[in-house]
C-alpha cells in the first residue's frame, strides 16, 4: 500500500551554496530499512522535478537511522544570489515528506497503528 | 585534569536571541561560553564598515554583551570563545578591554586574540604564484571576479584558540574561525588532546556541530512532535558536557524550555550535512556515520563512538565578491479568485518589464500561499483560497534596471487586477548582492597569530 513519507520519517534541511541537503530520519529504527529500500536517489530526483536541476546524491547513516540527500542546483544560485523565499532550502525537508512510498502488506500489518494514524 | 567541562552555546547566528548567552552564564554551571557570529557573507559587511570607520568591522553586539556578562564570567571563572572579531579582531579586543576597565576588572581578565585569517592583501601574490583559489562549487578560477572581491579569509581551526587558552586567556576573540573550533578548542585545552588524536578531535568537532546552531538542537525548529516541545518561549540553549575520553552529553540548564531528545539531536546532526563520512574541518575529518546516541536521563543525550581521520592539507577560504543587484516586490490579492488574479498581475508586470527593455540575469515569480516553499509539489490551490501574495524578484548587473523594476510594483494596485493590498512599506529596496566564493588554500600559506592582552 502507499504511505506518505511523513508517517515514517522526520527531516531537517539546509543549504551549501546552490545545493540543498535533506536529512531524512526514521521515526522508528524499524522504518530505516523501508527508507533505504524506497527513498532512492532516483526517486528523490523524480519527486523534486522542476525544483532540483542537478544530480541527487544519497548517503546512508544506519547509526542514526537516517539518509542524507544532496540536491544539487536547487536553490536558484544559492546564498545571496538566490531570489527564492527559501534560498536556504529550509523547507525542502517537508517537501520530501510529501513523497508517497510503497510498504509491503506485512509492513502495513506490523505498523498498522502508525500508518493509519 | 578536569574530568568534565561544560561548554554552552550562546548564539546560533549573528542576530540570535540577545538574552540567550546571559541565560547560559547565569542559569546554571558552565565552564565555557561559545559564541558564533560569522555567517558566510558577514565578513564583507564588516569589511565595508571598517572601510568607513577603522575602529569598526567586528560584531558590535559582542561588546554590550560582554558588559552584561563579564563580571559573572570573572566571578565564576567562565571562559568565552567567540569569532566576534570579524575583520578587526584587535579593535574588538580593545573595546572589550575598555569595557573590562570600566567595570573595574582591570588586571582580572586576559583577552586572547587570533589573527592571520585575513588574506585580502595577499590575493594578487597568491594568484601570481599559481594558487588559483578556484570556486569549490563551480570550478571557476578567482581571476574571473578578482576586481569585485570585498573580503577574503581563511577558516582557522581550534589550535590557535587552544594556544590562546594555554597562555591564560579568559576571553578568546577570533576573526574567521570555524564554529566547530569554538567548541573543540576548550576540550583540547582542558584534556590535552594531541594534534593527531583524530577520534577525540572528531568528537569535539561533532559536539561543536550539534550546538553551533543554538536552540536548533534543543527543541527549536524541531519537526519531531513539534507541538509537544515544552515552553519554547524560554527555550534553553544546548550545553556540551565533555569528558576526556571524547564522549559527551548534550544537555541544557534546569528550568528552561525546549527539550534535549534523541530526535532533536538527530535533526541537528543532519543539518547542512554533505558527505557524512567526510566532515572536513581544519582540525580533522569527522565521520558522522560513527556517531552513537543514547539517553542518560531527562534532557540528557549521551554521544559516543565517534571516529575521525587526519585533517587535510588545505584550509577553506571564504571570499566575498560583489555580484550585482537585486530587489523583491510583493503585493497581496484577496478572495475571490485570488490565485487567478495574482497570476494575471504577474503577466501584466512581466509584459511591462519586457516593453521597458530591462535586462536581468533572473526574474523569479512566487505565489506565496501556493508555491513559495514546495513549488509544484504543493499542487493547485483550492478555489476558495482567501489570499495569495505575489512575490517577484529580479537580479542583474545593472543597478538602474533593478531600480526601475522597483517602481513597477505599486502601479499594479491601480492598473491591474482588483482586490489588492499590501504596499504600506513603500517601494522595494535595491540591494547590492555580495556573493560567497568558497575555495581551498594550502595550509602552509596561512600562519595564525596568537596574542594575549591584559585588560
Amino acid at each position: 500500500m502507499k504511505v506518505q513519507l511523513r508517517k515514517l520519517a522526520h527531516a531537517r534541511s539546509g543549504d551549501k551554496g546552490d545545493t540543498a541537503n535533506v536529512g531524512l530520519i526514521a521515526l522508528r529504527d524499524e522504518f530505516y530499512p523501508i527508507l533505504v529500500r524506497e527513498v532512492t536517489a532516483e526517486r528523490v530526483k523524480e519527486h523534486f522535478k522542476g525544483i532540483c536541476r542537478g544530480d541527487v546524491e544519497r548517503f546512508e547513516l544506519p547509526n542514526i537511522g537516517a539518509l542524507n540527500f544532496l540536491l544539487h542546483e536547487s536553490l536558484g544560485g544559492g546564498g545571496t544570489l538566490s531570489l527564492m523565499t527559501d534560498a536556504q532550502g529550509k523547507t525542502f525537508s517537508t517537501a520530501l515528506l510529501r513523497m508517497e512510498i510503497e510498504v509491503t502488506d506485512q509492513e502495513a500489518t506490523d505498523y498498522t497503528d502508525l500508518l493509519h494514524e | 585534569m578536569k574530568q568534565k567541562i561544560r561548554i554552552a552555546a550562546g548564539q546560533g547566528f549573528w542576530g540570535d536571541l540577545l538574552d540567550a548567552p546571559v541565560r547560559q552564564v547565569e542559569g546554571g554551571p558552565i565552564d565555557y561560553l561559545m559564541l558564533d557570529y560569522l555567517a558566510e557573507v558577514t565578513m564583507s559587511i564588516m569589511q565595508k564598515q571598517k572601510s568607513r570607520d577603522p575602529n569598526a568591522g567586528y560584531a558590535k553586539d559582542f561588546v554590550p554583551l560582554m558588559r552584561r556578562i563579564l563580571p559573572t564570567c570573572v566571578e565564576k571563572g567562565i571562559k568565552v570563545t567567540a569569532n566576534a572579531g570579524g575583520v578587526n579582531v584587535r579593535g574588538c579586543a580593545d573595546a572589550v578591554i575598555q569595557v573590562a576597565r570600566e567595570l573595574g576588572l582591570a588586571g582580572k581578565v586576559r583577552i586572547g586574540i587570533v589573527t592571520g585569517d585575513d588574506i585580502m592583501s595577499r590575493l594578487d601574490d597568491l594568484l601570481a604564484r599559481g594558487i588559483e583559489l578556484r570556486n569549490m562549487d563551480t570550478g571557476e578560477p578567482l581571476s574571473t571576479v578578482r576586481d569585485k572581491i570585498q573580503s577574503a579569509n581563511a577558516y582557522l581551526g581550534a589550535w590557535p584558540m587552544v594556544e590562546a587558552l594555554n597562555q591564560g586567556a579568559q576571553i578568546v576573540i577570533t576573526g574567521r574561525a570555524t564554529d566547530t573550533g569554538l567548541t573543540l578548542a576548550p576540550m583540547i585545552h582542558e584534556f590535552a588532546w594531541a594534534k593527531d588524536d583524530w577520534n577525540h578531535l572528531a568528537a569535539g568537532t561533532i559536539a561543536g556541530h550539534i550546538i553551533e546552531c543554538g536552540a536548533q538542537a534543543s527543541g527549536g525548529n524541531c519537526q519531531y512532535e513539534w507541538r509537544s516541545v515544552p515552553n519554547l518561549a524560554d527555550v534553553g540553549f544546548p550545553i556540551v558536557e565533555a569528558s576526556p575520553d571524547g564522549t559527551f552529553v548534550i544537555t541544557k540548564h534546569e528550568r528552561t524550555g525546549g527539550w534535549i531528545i534523541i530526535p532533536s539531536i538527530k535533526e541537528q546532526l543532519v543539518y547542512e550535512m554533505g558527505d557524512p563520512h567526510e566532515y572536513i574541518t581544519p582540525d580533522c575529518v569527522a565521520d558522522f556515520a560513527t556517531v552513537r546516541l543514547e539517553y542518560e536521563g531527562r534532557d540528557r543525550v549521551r554521544v559516543y563512538g565517534i571516529e575521525g581521520r587526519p585533517a587535510t592539507e588545505f584550509l577553506k577560504v571564504s571570499i566575498s565578491y560583489s555580484a550585482g543587484f537585486k530587489a523583491v516586490g510583493t503585493l497581496v490579492y484577496s478572495w475571490p479568485d485570488a490565485y487567478d488574479k495574482v497570476q494575471a498581475a504577474d503577466r501584466i508586470l512581466r509584459t511591462r518589464l519586457d516593453r521597458l527593455g530591462l535586462k536581468f540575469d533572473q526574474v523569479l515569480t512566487e505565489f506565496v500561499g501556493v508555491n513559495a516553499t514546495h513549488g509544484p509539489l504543493a499542487g493547485a490551490p483550492r478555489a476558495e483560497i482567501p489570499e495569495v501574495q505575489l512575490r517577484v524578484g529580479v537580479r542583474g548587473q545593472d543597478r538602474s534596471a533593478v531600480e526601475r523594476f522597483t517602481k513597477e510594483i505599486a502601479p499594479l494596485i491601480l492598473t491591474g487586477p482588483p482586490a489588492v493590498t499590501g504596499f504600506a512599506g513603500g517601494r522595494p529596496k535595491v540591494e547590492e548582492i555580495v556573493a560567497y566564493w568558497p575555495a581551498l588554500i594550502p595550509k602552509e600559506e596561512i600562519t595564525p597569530e596568537v596574542e594575549v592582552l591584559d585588560a
